[in-house]
């Protein structure tokens, strides 16, 4: 159980790494894939209608007309007051205005879109499966240490015998009386030792046991539906602010509504993607998942133009990180105020099937992080009031490649989580 | 200054023993620490047992460390309303509305349910101040007694109908029932809603309109008419009175508009330090009030007195000879007319008498100071009560008769509270046709038919007009919670309209307002119609006088009773509210009762107690048990505890109304022995001169010789040590002496600090611990002991806003109440008839606490932002802390009162008060971003850290540094009177630095000689006191001598 524990962090970490290094890797690019993924797969995919029009192709039927394209994306009411016809009959099979993205997007950026459109090819999803395959060539070799450990102290147990033995004899040549031997299990020094010994790991166990209560680190649970975080944020690459919207507001994330997921999946009823296979190895059917998200929906997909939203019931996911009553945690401070990444206390969830609880969510844990993550100290606002600490940064009394730690504002004191 | 003696209890004022010996105790109650000498093999747990629980709790806790992860769910919603983000709440403009009092409020709803009220700023008559009672209304959503759906019939017949069923069956039964047809309400000020009694009585032509009041002002509104032409409530300007002469009305409390009057009042007691000035209050009363007690002067006299005390100071308004009153109470007129006259046109006379006669004179008195259109004005008519009791009296008649065949009651419940209420009920029963609209089954309710419950305001739709011309808006914060439907609703159904009254509403302001846009504009903002600027007079005529000064009533003689409102309480609509029953009451301290209130010379004739023997003081005071004494009036009988206010006139004695309530009202209406809480004292008043009197004259007592115990709280925090006690906790001067010597209190503090170098080397030097440095922020709270006129609010908003438990009476007679924030009353000078000062007192966040030394965990320590931070789950319960907190704030959780815990029988042994806040319907006022805390854990005031911690995200989150506005304190937020001010000390700009500034001469910290370094400070308290000065003056001259 321990080695493959201990097997699973040591693969976790190194898919963690290697995730790590994808993600950056595409968001410096800033390429119209980027873009496109961030703007506009909400509501459009190249091969498939979804809320808006397929959009392979896009240049061709608009002729070619990058100009009309760039007016159209901008801002599609005005432009539809021109009287293009085709943008005319856009809107009136879709009969919805697209997003106006007027000081979103500049026109290198559209071109930039349009361009990973025009080259796109159906190449069936690869990336992000990638890192699962590259299993790292580590074997765990503690079975071994312990076995040896097991030999050695056998060996030295033997010998301490024979000496005591060989000293029996030698004392019985030199004519020293000396008291009969006694079976080492009556022995009471060893006895004495044999005790110490286990008190020493029973505490030991009991202390670590005890502290691990209540703590449910790679807790994964089995959920209503089968969910894939992998499928959705890693090979869709769907940003996690689109379901969990609450982490910018509030303390809580939000698991999405069923609103939400039918949002992309009223157009999207099949799954075609890459085999999933879940944590018993037993493969998952993302269709039919998806029929199951349909029956809480109250969806037909026959008939989606006669859904009722309003029918729909809600999913009673099984919730994974639950922190104690008496522990205050607020996601916006965290996202918004201290720029953090979802992945810092999830893992790397774009290559997670069904959610596992990545961190202990200890104390020891929370006050670690606290101790040596730097706060937006020069960026945010708020902080230009600690005037002294700016002034020790400047004169360097402060190590600046440190900065200031939440620490050192206060964000170990007990009462910035319990009250 | 300092030579002024304050006392909190009788036994501190004589240092009794029993005085001496609390003052020692750490803890008050007695600790269950018997047998504690017999050595360990003879104690109770001998160690065989001990051995035996130290087994159990090993197996238990292996047994829970084996168990399973226990499954909890996360259910989103189906369809996520777009303004509903889990966690974060969203704040809805309403209105307040009980019977006639609307207070324009911020409702926060989180998740869908409201959880918390506060005053809304832009409301030009309260602007954001609330009372103990708006703060409390929230929890009256969640009141397991509220009627849950519509029944027919009496009594035990009443069985559960659809709204279709009982439509219906009125529809068949109002055009057999004949008589007349009656709507009885109490006052209502809503425009709309008077609109739709209109349509409705369109469809029934004869149908009669009365309004009932529980405590009326038919008195004043009457006299009115007479004088001024409109039978109404003139708007008052406190804030433009230099000088104020109450004759027993009780403003700052329950009198008219107690919100507003508290706004305006402190305006003329906040003191500029360079030009020392400040309004005058002589206040002239018969029973101890919360405003009497705040006054500059405080005369008593007889409650019949009144009328002559009115005529006498007419005649010496007007530079007349005084014939009516004689002796001392003759020279007190005189003083109060020449206050009164040294500020003529900055004056204002108010009266609390309900007897047209006498309100006539103080009209006449007003015209004569020139405080029509400067202190009274009749711009804007004050709508709160229109009742006239005559009118009321009259449809009693009229229902005895048998002519009455319809009866609707909105609100008003007069089988409770008319002072013949067997006759109304007589009358009720002969009433074919009886709809009750109330929302509980109160006495009244009972009695009726049909009953068709009311929403809950903060579930409703509507409208209020508290003064002429200005409105607020009520709109629903949660989906109705049970099967109610609002009155209006049912009339406009009944009218045969085919509106509903949302509709109804929308039509009507969309008209009125010009469009929807607007609508939803004032409905954001919840008001509407401004306040008029400059007072207009009313056109006074003295029609009438003539007769009103002949029939004055006469002075009686022999013990006279008075009946009066508490603060909470009022008529008796706290009383089902558990927050409210135990708020203690500002001038008792008492909580959960009403009781007879008697001067000391009344308890020395009456029940030998003198308070000035100590042993008798002791026997008195100490114990909660307190004699019993049967009150005869009026032919009436009851009995209750008494009991001694100084403060109350000799010969007079009073009783609160409000108690004694039906147990269908509320849980809260009976006590732990299913015994209703206290005596209702209505059946006690009489009508007089044609409007109800709640002075009643040939009053006589006996001694029963029964014992009856009182939860009163006033002795429980004390604090006498040979460092320092409570004299020094509190500072008073008078602004005689403050003119004198601007520099006294802090000559004062420089004299305490002394032996460490004085307050310039105070902080620095008098201390073995370093001093830490408060890099960012540093928390600070300055409370202005001048405007604090001790009504609560901030007690029951701190309750609301930190899930602050009940704990019902038996736990507060054992010194278990567990509010954060308390006011404590001091008394000084004349025994019988004492200054008063209250004094909110929560955690000081002491910089140098002397609770954090001695946390063996340290579960209780000091943040960089100067807080005294108190982490429950770390807490083991030694107590060590509360027992070394000079301020005794810090509150034990001597039981399991919130639910906290997860073993069910830990509640088994509580009252069921507190079983009544543990219900799942109680339980959603809940603050979720508070922790709510389970036995065996110390808990304090922590200047609401959740709302700290808000605000600066927000701040974050916006870039920008913090602000005053970022963070208010929910006791700061409910202050009527603005005296708490909250924010940033490091900031030199914030609002607390400002104040700390400008107010430098009268700044102190309590206890500062301790060195505890506290992070609240006060600005002693001023009394605008002639006498005082005089007396202070003559002392120190003696003392001078002397020296």
């Amino acid at each position: 159980m321990t080695h493959r524990r201990i097997a699973k962090t040591i693969i976790l970490s190194t898919i963690l790494l290697l995730g790590l290094s994808f993600i950056s890797n595409t968001a410096s690019a800033q390429d119209g894939k980027a873009l496109f993924n961030a703007n506009c797969a909400s509501c459009h995919k190249i091969d498939k209608e979804l809320t808006g029009p397929a959009l392979l192709g896009v240049e061709d039927r608009w002729g070619g007309d990058r100009k009309k394209l760039h007016a159209w994306i901008k801002n599609s009411g005005s432009f539809l007051k021109t009287g293009d016809k085709y943008a005319n009959d856009l809107f009136a099979k879709y009969k919805s205005s697209m997003t106006s993205f007027d000081g979103v997007l500049d026109e290198k950026q559209i071109d930039a879109i349009l361009d990973y459109i025009k080259n796109w090819k159906p190449t069936g999803p690869v990336e992000g499966g990638g890192t699962t395959g590259a299993k790292p060539e580590e074997s765990d070799n503690s079975l071994l240490f312990g076995i040896l450990t097991l030999i050695l102290a056998v060996v030295a147990l033997t010998l301490l015998q024979v000496n005591s033995n060989l000293k029996k004899l030698s004392d019985d040549k030199s004519g020293i009386a000396s008291p009969e031997p006694v079976a080492f299990w009556k022995n009471k020094s060893y006895i004495a030792m044999f005790v110490v010994v286990l008190f020493i790991i029973g505490g030991y166990l009991t202390t670590k046991g005890a502290i691990g209560l209540g703590r449910n680190k790679e807790y994964q649970p089995k959920q209503p539906i089968y969910y894939s975080h992998k499928v959705h944020a890693g090979t869709n690459q769907i940003n996690c602010l689109y379901c969990h919207n609450g982490a910018e507001q509030g303390k809580h994330a939000n698991i999405p509504s069923v609103n939400i997921c039918m949002n992309c999946h009223k157009a999207i009823n099949e799954y075609k993607g890459e085999k999933i296979v879940d944590a018993e190895g037993n493969e998952v059917n993302g269709t039919a998942q998806i029929q199951e998200l349909y029956k809480y929906a109250g969806f037909d997909p026959k008939k989606p133009n006669e859904w009722d939203a309003s029918k729909a019931t809600p999913i009673q996911w099984v919730k994974i990180h639950n922190l104690p009553d008496h522990v205050y945690f607020n996601h916006s401070q965290h996202v918004v105020a201290g720029k953090q990444q979802c992945q810092t206390c999830h893992g790397e969830i774009t290559a997670m099937g069904e959610v596992k609880q990545f961190a202990d969510l200890s104390m020891g844990w929370c006050i670690n992080c606290h101790r040596t993550t730097q706060v937006q100290f020069k960026e945010n606002g708020f902080y230009s009031i600690y005037e002294k600490f700016h002034n020790e940064l400047k004169s360097g009394k402060l190590d600046s490649t440190k900065g200031i730690t939440v620490e050192k504002i206060g964000g170990t004191e007990c009462q910035k989580c319990h009250y | 200054m300092s030579d002024k003696k304050h006392w909190q209890s009788f036994g501190e004022l004589n240092n009794s023993e029993a005085f001496q010996q609390s003052a020692k105790d750490e803890f008050k109650e007695e600790l269950p620490f018997e047998s504690a000498d017999d050595g360990l093999l003879n104690a109770k747990t001998p160690r065989r047992d001990f051995l035996k629980y130290l087994g159990f709790t090993t197996a238990a806790a292996a047994v829970a460390a084996s168990c399973e992860v226990p499954i909890k769910k996360a259910i989103p919603f189906a369809n996520k309303p777009e303004d509903i983000v889990p966690g974060v709440a969203n704040w809805y403009a309403t209105t307040y509305v009980q019977d006639g009092d609307a207070v324009s409020i911020l409702a926060k709803v989180r998740d869908g349910r409201p959880i918390k009220v506060e005053g809304n700023d832009a409301s030009p008559i309260t602007k954001g101040g609330t009372s103990a009672r708006v703060q409390a209304s929230v929890l009256d959503l969640y009141d397991g007694a509220r009627l849950r759906f519509p029944t027919i019939g009496v009594g035990n017949d009443a069985k559960e109908v659809t709204f279709e069923a009982i439509d219906k069956a009125i529809a068949e039964a109002l055009p057999t029932a004949g008589g007349s047809t009656v709507l009885l309400t109490s006052t209502i000020n809503s425009p709309s809603s008077l609109e739709v009694i209109n349509q409705f009585k369109a469809k029934y032509p004869t149908l009669q309109h009365v309004t009932y009041d529980a405590v009326s002002y038919s008195g004043m509104l009457l006299a009115n008419e007479a004088s001024y032409g409109k039978k109404a409530l003139p708007s008052y300007r406190f804030d433009n009175a230099k000088t104020i002469v109450s004759l027993g009305a009780d403003f700052l409390a329950t009198w008219v508009s107690p919100i507003e009057f508290a706004r305006q009042y402190a305006k003329g007691k906040k003191i500029n330090q360079k030009n020392p000035e400040m309004s005058k209050h002589i206040h002239f009363e018969s029973v101890a009030s919360l405003t009497g007690s705040n006054a500059d002067d405080r005369y008593l006299h007889r409650p019949s007195e009144t009328g002559a005390i009115a005529a006498a100071l007419l005649s010496a308004v007007n530079g007349q000879a005084v014939t009516t009153v004689s002796g001392e109470l003759k020279a007190n007129v005189e003083k109060a007319a020449k206050a009164l006259a040294e500020h003529k046109g900055e004056a204002l006379v108010v009266c609390g008498s309900n007897d047209t006669n006498v309100q006539i004179v103080v009209n006449a008195i007003n015209n004569a100071i020139g405080a029509n259109g400067k202190t009274i004005d009749w711009a804007a008519t004050n709508n709160s009560r229109k009742g006239i009791d005559s009118e009321f009296a009259a449809l009693v008649d009229a229902m005895n008769a048998g002519s009455v065949g319809t009866l609707f009651i909105v609100g008003a419940n007069p089988a409770y509270s008319w002072f013949e209420a067997t006759k109304f009920k007589t009358g009720l029963a002969k009433v074919k046709v009886a709809v009750s609209f109330n929302s509980k089954n109160d006495e009244t309710t009972q009695l009726c038919k049909y009953v068709i419950p009311d929403h809950h305001f903060l579930e409703s739709w509507g409208d209020a007009e508290p003064q002429t011309g200005h409105y607020s808006f009520i709109q629903p914060t949660i989906y109705p919670l049970f099967k109610t439907r609002q009155w209006q609703d049912s009339l406009l159904k009944w009218s045969g309209s085919a509106t509903d009254y949302v509709s109804f509403l929308k039509t009507y302001w969309g008209t009125k307002l010009g469009g929807e846009a607007a609508w939803n504009k004032v409905l954001q903002e919840g008001i509407t119609g401004a306040v008029p600027e400059v007072a207009v007079a009313g056109a006074y005529t003295a029609n009438r006088f003539d007769e009103a000064i002949k029939n004055i009533p006469a002075v009686k003689t022999g013990t006279e009773l008075q009946l009066y409102q508490k603060i909470a309480i009022g008529a008796g609509q706290g009383a089902a509210n558990p927050w409210l029953q135990e708020m203690p009451d500002p001038v008792t301290r008492a909580t959960w009762d009403n009781y007879l209130v008697i001067s000391p010379v009344m308890a020395k004739k009456l029940l030998n107690i003198d308070l000035s023997v100590n042993g008798q003081a002791d026997a008195y005071e100490v114990k909660p048990p307190k004699r019993v004494v049967q009150i005869k009036a009026n032919n009436q009988t009851i009995e209750l505890p008494v009991l001694i206010i100084p403060g109350t006139h000799a010969e007079t004695v009073g009783v609160a109304v409000g108690y004694g309530r039906d147990a269908k009202v509320g849980r809260a209406t009976v006590d732990e022995n299913n015994k209703p809480v206290g005596v209702n004292a209505f059946p006690l008043a009489a009508i007089a001169n044609g409007t109800v009197s709640f002075d009643i004259a040939g009053v006589s007592l006996t001694d029963t010789g029964k014992t009856f115990p009182v939860a009163l709280t006033q002795t429980h925090n004390i604090y006498n040590t040979d460092q320092g006690n409570r004299t020094e906790v509190m500072k008073e001067l008078t602004l005689a002496e403050l003119k004198h010597n601007p520099t006294e209190i802090l000559d004062d503090r420089e004299e305490e600090t002394k032996p460490f170098g004085g307050l310039a080397k105070f902080r620095e030097d008098a201390t073995i611990y370093g001093s830490y440095d408060k890099p960012g922020i540093k928390w600070g709270m300055s409370i202005d002991l001048n405007s604090c006129n001790g009504c609560g609010a901030c007690v029951v908003a701190c309750q609301a806003e930190n899930n602050v438990a009940v704990v019902g009476k038996p736990e507060v007679l054992r010194f278990h109440d567990m509010a954060w924030l308390r006011i404590d009353r001091y008394y000084s000078g004349n025994a019988d008839n004492p200054k008063v000062v209250f004094q909110p007192l929560m955690c000081q966040h002491c910089d140098n606490a002397p609770c954090e030394n001695v946390c063996p965990v340290a579960a209780t320590n000091h943040s960089s932002e100067g807080l005294n931070q108190m982490t429950y789950n770390r807490c083991i319960g030694t107590r060590y802390c509360a027992n070394n907190c000079p301020y005794k704030v810090r509150r034990f959780n001597w039981a399991d009162y919130m639910g906290a815990d997860s073993f069910p029988n830990n509640q088994d042994e509580l009252s069921d008060t507190v079983h009544l806040m543990n219900d799942e319907l109680t339980r959603m006022v809940l603050n979720p971003d508070v922790t709510v805390r389970s036995r065996g854990v110390i808990e304090k005031c922590s200047f609401c850290v959740q709302r700290l911690q808000e605000g600066k995200l927000k701040a974050k989150k916006e870039s920008r540094p913090l602000i005053d506005e970022d963070v208010k304190v929910a006791c700061a937020q409910a202050c009527a009177a603005d005296c708490i001010t909250f924010g940033n000390v490091n900031n030199p700009n914030s609002a607390i630095s400002k104040v700390r500034n400008d107010n430098s001469n009268r700044l102190f910290y309590s206890l500062e000689q301790l060195h505890v370094l506290p992070n609240v400070s006060y600005m002693a308290k001023v009394r605008n006191s002639e006498e005082e000065h005089e007396a202070a003056a003559g002392g120190k001259k003696a003392e001078k001598e002397h020296a």
